[in-house]
């Protein structure tokens, strides 16, 4: 079945952990939290793909973790809470994993990150739909309403 | 009767607890963090809470995918650090507040919300950092009991904020039915606009930062009309985790002095945010929230208990 769309899956570079997500991934968030145990650590590192048959995982995850392709484990329902104990486990920081994921390098991330970080500005939305502040305010007044009858 | 006195809003960001662990804290990169929170540490040390409720998240080390608790409250005795990989943080067991976190279980599920209560439970960096920040690095044990509230914001959706802000009035009524002359000090953390994660990682809003750290005393209502989409698109996919303020702002009462603000970019991929919060002072009656008068004797209203 493919994936519903949300109002969320329109904001630029952004796989949001939801709980279709979290059904699909669960594959991949629990061989990442096996990485808590060094036991574990050595023997995914002595025999990786070995070692991702213990957990239910699809082809395109197994392929994801081998590859080290974390936008892509994200997509396919890892959370980054997790996928950072694989980080972790090949001895990367967590600013190394995000360079990865912005497709930039380290000391350029962090470079960033000292200017003031990623800006919103051209970064809020894919369609435009989220670029008029007066269309949210309108959906927040109109949640709020609803909101307030039931409570 | 115990009492809520002041709320305290503070970032977790894990790279803190480590600059902290590792002795960082002198380098330039951190001082400007840590002396964020020297005033903060004094205000604590005069306030001298008896209790802290801390609204925190677990960040996949007490709850994997296994089991995803909206609201869970410690009621244990003690919470030891977790091991997060690389060893459990070197601070002191955090010791609960069975009593008093089972007298607000029981308060605030009648009045439906339906909290899952934990009586065994590791606590991470989400819970110890905002801890270290405000009450200094203890070598042996915390200045006073803590009862933690674990809210899940990793998997969408967590709770609304307006959710969020009636739990913390459910709390703050729980609180005020506890027969116990007790001055409660509530942390809200987390946050403030980052995003961790995917392409759009490393993103910080601090106009939008700064506005929500100004509602928090004037306009919370405000706050709690955001929609989960404004929390994302503008302050990043795990800024949404700024909804544990609410629990906090609720559980205030509706005027509310702010009596301390820091904010500085970055920690690490985060920006750091941290306020103080007190109770006007005003009607007679009310205790002032200065620790000078802190245990004077208290009339006014009897406890309310529930037969059930």
């Amino acid at each position: 079945m493919a994936r519903k769309e949300h109002d969320y899956d329109d904001i630029p570079g952004t796989f949001v952990f939801d709980a279709e997500r979290s059904r699909q991934g669960y594959g991949i968030n629990m061989f990442c939290m096996s990485l808590m145990k060094d036991e574990n650590r050595k023997a995914f590192k002595a025999n990786e793909a070995e070692y991702l048959k213990k957990f239910r995982l699809t082809p395109e995850q197994t392929q994801a973790i081998l590859k080290r392709d974390y936008n892509r484990m994200l997509e396919l329902g890892g959370n980054i809470y997790f996928t950072a104990k694989l980080g972790a486990t090949d001895g990367h920081s967590f600013q190394h994993l995000a360079a990865v994921m912005t497709g930039s390098t380290q000391e350029d991330y962090a470079k960033m990150m000292l200017g003031g970080g990623r800006s919103v500005e051209g970064n809020r939305t894919k369609s435009g739909k989220g670029k008029s502040k007066s269309k949210s305010k309108a959906k927040t007044k109109s949640s709020s309403k609803s909101r307030s009858k039931r409570g | 009767m115990a009492k809520i006195i002041a709320g305290v809003g503070s970032s977790h960001v894990p790279a803190i607890g480590a600059a902290l662990d590792n002795g960082k804290t002198e380098e330039p990169y951190w001082k400007r963090v840590f002396s964020g929170f020297e005033k903060s540490k004094e205000w604590m040390r005069k306030t001298k809470p008896d209790v802290a409720i801390v609204v925190y998240n677990d960040h996949a080390s007490a709850f994997s995918v296994d089991l995803i608790p909206t609201f869970a409250l410690g009621c244990a005795a003690e919470f030891p650090p977790a091991d997060e990989g690389w060893g459990p943080r070197p601070v002191p067991v955090v010791k609960g507040h069975p009593e008093l976190a089972a007298h607000i279980a029981q308060s605030v599920i009648l009045d439906e919300f339906d909290l899952t209560v934990v009586n065994k439970m590791e606590v991470d960096h989400g819970l110890t950092v905002p801890m270290n920040l405000v009450f200094g690095y203890p070598k042996d044990a915390w200045p006073c009991p803590v009862i933690p509230l674990a809210v899940n914001v990793v998997m969408y959706p967590p709770p609304t904020g307006h959710r969020c802000y009636m739990l913390g009035r459910a709390i703050r009524k729980a609180v005020q039915s506890y027969p116990e002359d007790l001055r409660v000090v509530i942390f809200g953390t987390g946050g403030l606009s980052h995003q961790i994660s995917g392409p759009r990682a490393g993103l910080i809003n601090s106009k939008w930062d700064k506005s929500f750290l100004d509602n928090l005393s004037k306009d919370p209502i405000k706050l709690t009309k955001i929609p989960h989409i404004e929390y994302m698109r503008e302050a990043g996919a795990e800024g949404i985790e700024m909804v544990m303020w609410l629990i906090m702002r609720g559980a205030l009462d509706d005027k509310v002095d702010e009596v301390y603000r820091f904010y500085t970019v970055p920690a690490s991929n985060t920006a750091v945010g941290h306020i103080i919060l007190e109770n006007r002072k005003r009607a007679a009656g009310k205790r002032p929230a200065t620790g000078k008068t802190k245990r004077a004797a208290h009339t006014a209203r009897q406890p309310v208990r529930r037969s059930k």
